[in-house]
């Protein structure tokens, strides 16, 4: 994939994502590829081994990469992991009709310590999905605490959690640790969805638009705050918000709040203030340092 | 023929037949118990629900305080644990964890 620069994301659009650990492109999908779909679904998709070129899995003339080929959804997925990501894996779900349990809340694969790259999981929706229909739950903002997948299975309702409505040919781009599960479907309708996980093959700086770096609106949307994680919790939020931010940017300075930096400052010139003239000291001191 | 006395004993009929257990847990902001709910869980060991994954967005309670007011009984609130040494920046379960129960009685007469 290499997409014009209109179609990347802003700025403001990544930060956001930083913040929710997701990004929704609502209605991404033409009509013509949503009716489509559902055959394709039906019929399964052949499975590759990790690692797998998106030319070798998903090749030009073939569904998945006409999918994936949308302006959109290229530029979002080229803005998140960069040009020539690989496939890590990808599967087809379909929630039958009054269909079965939800699923407890877990953030996919195993603990994830990466705190400069991630993965993004693609979620395409070519049908309508109601409330009723059970679709993906997802918590904003969960995607940077260090979980072991379903070791969170106990939560069964965050405060702001998002239980995914929305029309067809929506194209959903989850970071890889967000918190999520499949609802159950009460409804007389399936449900489907399609996911691909993707791995960055090149390092995640700087992919996007970066035209409006300096946008207030970039920090606005990086201090977005939560309902769950209201209290103490929500300023160790901000701290690893602005880590992945700095790792974006190339900005080893950037911070929210004063959180970071502070914790940093370990000052190590020795001052002629210092009394003890062993360290080269007892000198009588410039400014207001006591003499 | 043999018998297992732990089996034996623990096939004896409960004292309180129609009695069950509903729980709740509750994840408050902070530590105190009158902090607000962030999250919530809920286990009815009636049988006559099963509360399940993304079932509702609001909380059954404002804070853990007001599920002591309703009624419940607080079994056990999560220890304050010391941040591991380099590693107190990192997030992970969320840590304000508030258990209750209440006994329901489950006899034909109150159904």
């Amino acid at each position: 994939m290499n997409v014009d620069r209109k179609h990347l994301l802003a700025s403001v659009e990544m930060a956001h994502f930083v913040s929710h650990g997701s990004l929704v492109l609502e209605s991404a999908v033409p009509e013509s590829l949503n009716a489509r779909a559902i055959s394709v679904l039906d019929a399964g998709m052949d499975r590759h081994p990790y690692g797998t070129a998106l030319d070798t899995a998903f090749p030009q003339g073939t569904f998945v990469r006409e999918l994936l080929d949308l302006p959109a959804v290229a530029g979002a997925i080229q803005s998140l992991v960069g040009p020539r990501p690989v496939i890590d894996h990808h599967a087809v779900h379909v929630r039958p009709p009054r269909g079965g349990e939800a699923q407890n809340l877990h953030a996919d694969a195993v603990l994830d310590p990466r705190v400069d790259a991630f993965d993004v999981q693609l979620m395409y929706y070519p049908k309508a999905v109601t409330l009723e229909q059970g679709g993906t739950l997802s918590v904003p903002g969960t995607h940077l605490r260090r979980i072991n997948e379903s070791g969170i299975g106990r939560y069964q309702n965050l405060a702001g959690q998002t239980r995914l409505t929305c029309p067809a040919g929506t194209v959903v781009l989850l970071h890889h640790a967000i918190w999520h599960s499949g609802r159950r479907n009460d409804s007389d309708q399936p449900r489907y969805m399609f996911k691909i996980r993707f791995n960055p093959t090149v390092r995640q700086l700087r992919l996007w638009n970066t035209d409006d770096i300096d946008d207030p609106a970039v920090r606005a949307a990086l201090t977005t705050t939560f309902p769950w994680s209201a209290g103490p919790e929500g300023r160790l939020e901000l701290i690893n918000r602005a880590r992945l931010w700095r790792s974006l940017t190339g900005d080893a300075d950037f911070d929210i709040d004063y959180y970071l930096t502070r914790a940093q400052l370990r000052p190590q010139t020795v001052d002629s203030a210092a009394t003890d003239s062993r360290l080269g000291g007892g000198r009588t001191a410039d400014g207001w340092a006591m003499a | 023929m043999s018998t297992d006395p732990v089996a034996e004993s623990f096939a004896a009929p409960s004292a309180t037949p129609h009695l069950r257990q509903q729980l709740v847990v509750l994840y408050l902001a902070s530590s105190t118990l009158d902090s607000s709910v962030v999250g919530w869980t809920r286990y009815d060991g009636t049988g006559r629900s099963r509360p399940t994954t993304g079932d509702s967005d609001d909380p059954p309670y404002a804070t853990g305080l007001d599920a002591l007011l309703d009624g419940w009984r607080l079994l056990q609130m999560s220890q304050l644990l010391p941040h591991a040494k380099s590693d107190e920046y990192d997030v992970a379960y969320l840590p304000y964890e508030f258990l209750f129960e209440r006994l329901v009685d489950t006899s034909p007469s109150v159904e």
